[in-house]
């Protein structure tokens, strides 16, 4: 059989959302000769389509379906109804990431036997031994071209790099490059060569970031065995008598209720629409939602400490020429409690463009203490402070059932309040990271606040024990063995990198997995 | 700086375009343009519905605010996010969409209050105030006013996503079409 695929074929996998998992997983699958039918609630667009504007290229491509927010974080109070900026569009939020992929570190497997008991934290070991990763972590770094792997060289340093770089080694931080990027460095048949545009956040223009939306979605398709409906907005997954799932209804573009029968459903629409997708299915076989018999559905709601330090100089630097993230210290990511928390946290280069710099540098302040500032714009350097952050199981999503969204359904709430651990390691890192840019003459730095989450993670966490998360090691339910979650939520702890290249890793691994049981009848 | 003539045609809004256009008033001059209007504070000349820069490099002819209104519009959103080097059509362009039939009655009321704050310090209006701590303080006492909050936020894009103030900041904005920076100057600093 080859796509186009009935909607009363059973024998699909229907995989919704097409990002770092989903993506990943349909063309995977598709290359073993699944037949598969992913459903992306967004539209389409291709590097000719970016647009080199922060504002515009926020209409095109960010989710802003409604959400809504609760707890300490400062994002409830400033960006209420935005608690996370990611994409609705086929390739998810690899369009708008930075390129950013590193591996965890072998410990942060175990955060929970690591760390040891932290009060009020909700730790627990991944069910997956580091060695396990390493060689799903290799095909994800030859899939996506990451430099510094592969004999494939480092990006050259922006200005923005050049200014983190002085400031680092004054300080005496050993491990200061432009990163693992996954951003072609080198001349190659496949993606165009990074040309150092900047506007990586808005979508490659030239495709040299890698994307799912122009590699591995057209890779797929191009077998015969992928079939993607956009604008397909998944309401229910659907299950039958025995209790396993039988397809899911979703409105079409035309905003048509539609229903595709389904062999297995993979669920990879990021830590909030996927927990919200498994909540908004109850049934009275599953009160309390799809998958969620440990009650952990949608809880341990992690989005890594974060925060920025921007600082300006008495020169231009002119950050925003070039990549936006190519840069990192890796020097504090270790474990080293002597320092008042547990976990560790990279420091990235970051710039944002003016319109971005003013709603996000310091969020509501107004009048000269705030202008002052963005007049020395072209002054200024900015890195990113990414941490791993606690899982609490009191930060999570669940159903508002006051605010419907535009079919009608409840949408999620997230509501998240900062772990002591959490606000000791975002003071660490401020403290350090301005300590980086003072050591180079900054006049004047800024520890700004974290942003609409970039990384959402654990809302349906992988576990030993079902009682202790929502799936197993295969990112398979532990209710329904023919559910699977396959996007960042599947995280158990949030290690101190940034998550894509691990979701890549996990899908590449699923796919092998799933392949092999749909071959034995197991599913 | 050239003298420019003003004049009006007739029902053309001069607002409407992203930037300021210049405008002529039919057969008066400068002299004759200043006797009819009054030079207030900073920067405006205010007629009767329309307000100038004083240089006459720019007008804009309100359609649903009185033109002190919506000077003291222009000049409240300067002090929320005030920087001396954007010419004043920037922010006039910043909050020109307030001056609508839904939005107005709000912010005459808002307006209201600003001078209602200013006379209770003793000046004719908030516009009359010449210090802009004095203004900043009045703003400050009504920072958590739905009024004050919207006209802020509106200006975080209304002010910033202006094009046209890009290059004041040094930004270069759009980049693919020029090839990048990888030859033109993605790493160039020299002072490390």
């Amino acid at each position: 059989m080859a796509a186009p695929f009935d909607m009363n074929d059973d024998s699909v996998i229907v995989i919704i959302g097409t990002g770092a998992g989903g993506g990943v997983l349909a063309n995977e699958l598709a290359k073993k000769g699944v037949s598969v039918v992913a459903l992306e609630a967004g539209g389409r667009y291709l590097p000719e389509d970016y647009i080199n504007d922060e504002w515009e290229s926020f209409g095109q491509l960010a989710w802003t379906d409604p959400r809504t927010t609760s707890g300490d974080w400062r994002v409830a109070k400033d960006f209420s109804g935005l608690p996370a900026w990611i994409v609705k569009a086929v390739g998810g939020t690899t369009t708008h990431w930075a390129g950013a992929s590193l591996r965890f570190q072998d410990h942060e497997w175990k955060a929970a036997t690591t760390y040891g008991k932290v009060e009020g934290a909700n730790l627990l070991d991944w069910p997956i031994e580091a060695e396990e990763m390493a060689p799903w972590y290799d095909k994800a770094e030859k899939k996506l071209g990451v430099t510094r792997t592969n004999g494939w060289p480092g990006l050259p340093g922006n200005n923005n790099y050049k200014v983190f770089e002085a400031g680092a080694k004054a300080l005496g931080y050993k491990e200061v490059s432009t990163g693992r990027m996954a951003i072609m460095s080198h001349e190659n048949g496949d993606r165009t060569m990074c040309q150092q545009t900047g506007f990586c956040f808005q979508g490659c223009k030239w495709g040299a970031k890698w994307s799912a939306a122009y590699t591995d979605i057209p890779e797929g398709e191009a077998t015969g065995n992928l079939e993607v409906r956009e604008r397909a907005h998944v309401a229910r997954i659907l299950h039958n008598e025995a209790g396993k799932v039988s397809g899911v209804e979703y409105y079409d573009a035309d905003g048509k209720l539609q229903m595709q029968k389904a062999r297995v459903v993979c669920l990879a629409g990021n830590s909030f629409e996927s927990p919200r997708l498994l909540l908004n299915s109850a049934s009275s076989m599953f009160p309390d939602g799809l998958a969620n018999s440990s009650g952990q559905v949608g809880r341990n709601y992690m989005r890594h400490m974060t925060g920025s330090v921007y600082a300006t100089f008495d020169k231009p630097v002119r950050m925003w020429r070039g990549t936006t993230m190519a840069g990192i210290i890796q020097d504090e990511a270790m474990h080293d409690p002597s320092r008042g928390f547990v976990g560790g946290y990279e420091m990235e280069t970051l710039s944002l463009g003016i319109p971005f710099m003013a709603a996000f540098l310091d969020p509501g302040a107004w009048g000269r203490e705030f202008t002052t500032a963005l007049d020395s714009y072209e002054n200024m350097a900015g890195m990113w402070l990414v941490g791993e952050d606690m899982p609490q199981e009191t930060n999570r999503v669940t159903l508002n059932m006051d605010v419907k969204d535009q079919h009608g359904l409840p949408v999620a709430n997230v509501h998240f309040d900062d772990h002591p651990n959490d606000i000791a390691m975002r003071q660490h890192a401020y403290k350090q990271g301005m300590a980086v840019y003072e050591a180079v003459g900054a006049t004047r730095v800024f520890p700004t606040p974290p942003y609409p989450s970039t990384h959402n993670l654990g809302t349906n966490r992988m576990s030993e024990k079902p009682e202790d998360g929502v799936v197993n090691k295969w990112g398979q339910s532990h209710d329904i063995t023919n559910l699977f979650i396959s996007d960042g939520s599947q995280f158990t702890t949030g290690a101190a990198v940034n998550p894509t290249l691990t979701i890549v890793a996990l899908a590449i691994r699923q796919a092998d997995y799933l392949a092999d049981e749909l071959s034995k009848g197991n599913l | 700086m050239t003298m420019t003539v003003l004049a009006f045609t007739g029902a053309t809004y001069l607002g409407r375009e992203e930037t300021m256009t210049k405008s002529e008033m039919r057969g008066l001059t400068r002299r004759q343009l200043l006797a009819r209007v009054s030079a207030v504070g900073a920067s405006f000349l205010i007629g009767s519905g329309f307000i100038a820069g004083t240089g006459a490099a720019w007008a804009y002819e309100t359609n649903h605010l009185k033109s002190e209104d919506f000077a003291t519009l222009v000049q409240m959103a300067r002090d929320i996010y005030p920087h001396d080097r954007i010419p004043d059509e920037h922010y006039v362009s910043a909050v020109k969409g307030y001056d609508s039939s839904e939005a107005a009655a709000d912010i005459a009321t808002g307006i209201a209050k600003l001078n209602e704050a200013a006379k209770k310090k003793g000046f004719v209006s908030y516009l009359d105030m010449g210090w802009e701590r004095d203004r900043v303080d009045i703003l400050r006492s009504m920072e958590d006013s739905s009024f004050f909050q919207k006209m802020r936020g509106g200006l975080v894009t209304g002010l910033y996503n202006q094009k046209a103030v890009w290059p004041i900041f040094g930004y270069e904005g759009e980049s693919f079409s020029k090839g990048g920076y990888v030859d033109r100057g993605f790493d160039d600093i020299n002072w490390l």
